[in-house]
């Protein structure tokens, strides 16, 4: 949480080198920090488990546009703080991509 | 002990469709007669592959959804490392997962029948989370 904390208040100054390789946050997140620049002192918004809130029960790894919401450009798993995924759904998301993964519908590694 | 799984394997692109066919029509005689039952064939068609495989930037995709034996699985995946067009290949099995779905389906269903007292209690709650 603090480290969040200080990766939204850090965002409006130049960006040092070593994050440029952190995954981004997905575009489709709901809300929350880094929605808004130096936003401790704003309203945040909860993020919320999409598979919770959308009721999705299967994680299949076929769904490649399900799963690539959850992927960064360079192929990483985007961490649970990041999106607001809960962590029964996060568990079965990794496992999805990873095999995923192994049959080539998701990189293991962009470019 | 008979269980449920899907095998998904990829096709080299440069076989065409008849030979493609024919592939999985052996294959699918082969599964069988290694004493599994093939619910589904289908054919994923045409994707391009997230890296490369065998230096193949493209493959088409096949899925089998079947129920068999731990035997039977091995063998078709022994056919599958050898036939020579099938350039990757990977089997999950499903009955635990589909196992899984079915309880929290259930579960939601029985919810939803009951639904005067739970979207009362879920209403009285809802303001309280949100102020």
């Amino acid at each position: 949480m603090a480290d969040e904390v200080n990766q939204a208040v850090s965002t409006p100054a130049p960006r040092p080198q070593g994050r440029s390789d952190r995954p981004d946050r997905p575009d489709r997140g709901q809300g929350g920090p880094g929605a808004r620049d130096g936003g401790r002192k704003f309203f945040r918004r909860k993020k919320l488990c999409k598979f919770c809130v959308e009721k999705i029960d299967d994680i299949n790894y076929k769904d490649v546009r399900l799963l690539g919401q959850f992927v960064a450009e360079r192929g990483k798993i985007v961490p649970r703080r990041l999106t607001g995924v809960c962590t029964p759904h996060q568990r079965r998301l990794t496992a999805a991509i990873k095999r995923a993964r192994n049959i080539a519908l998701l990189p293991f590694a962009a470019r | 002990m008979q269980r449920a799984y899907e095998v998904m394997f990829i096709v080299r692109p440069d076989l065409t469709e008849e030979d493609l066919d024919k592939l999985v029509a052996t294959l699918q005689s082969h599964a069988t007669g290694a004493g599994a039952t093939v619910k589904n064939a289908e054919k994923m068609g045409r994707r391009r592959l997230a890296y490369d495989v065998k230096k193949f930037q493209e493959g088409q995709y096949v899925l089998f959804t079947l129920a068999a034996e731990g035997k039977a699985i091995h063998e078709l995946e022994r056919r599958l490392r050898v036939a020579e067009p099938v350039i990757k290949y990977i089997t999950v099995r499903t009955d635990e997962e589909q196992q899984r779905l079915e309880k929290v389906r259930k579960i939601r269903a029985s919810r939803s029948r009951r639904p005067p007292a739970e979207a009362a209690a879920a209403a009285d709650e809802s303001p309280a989370v949100n102020a």
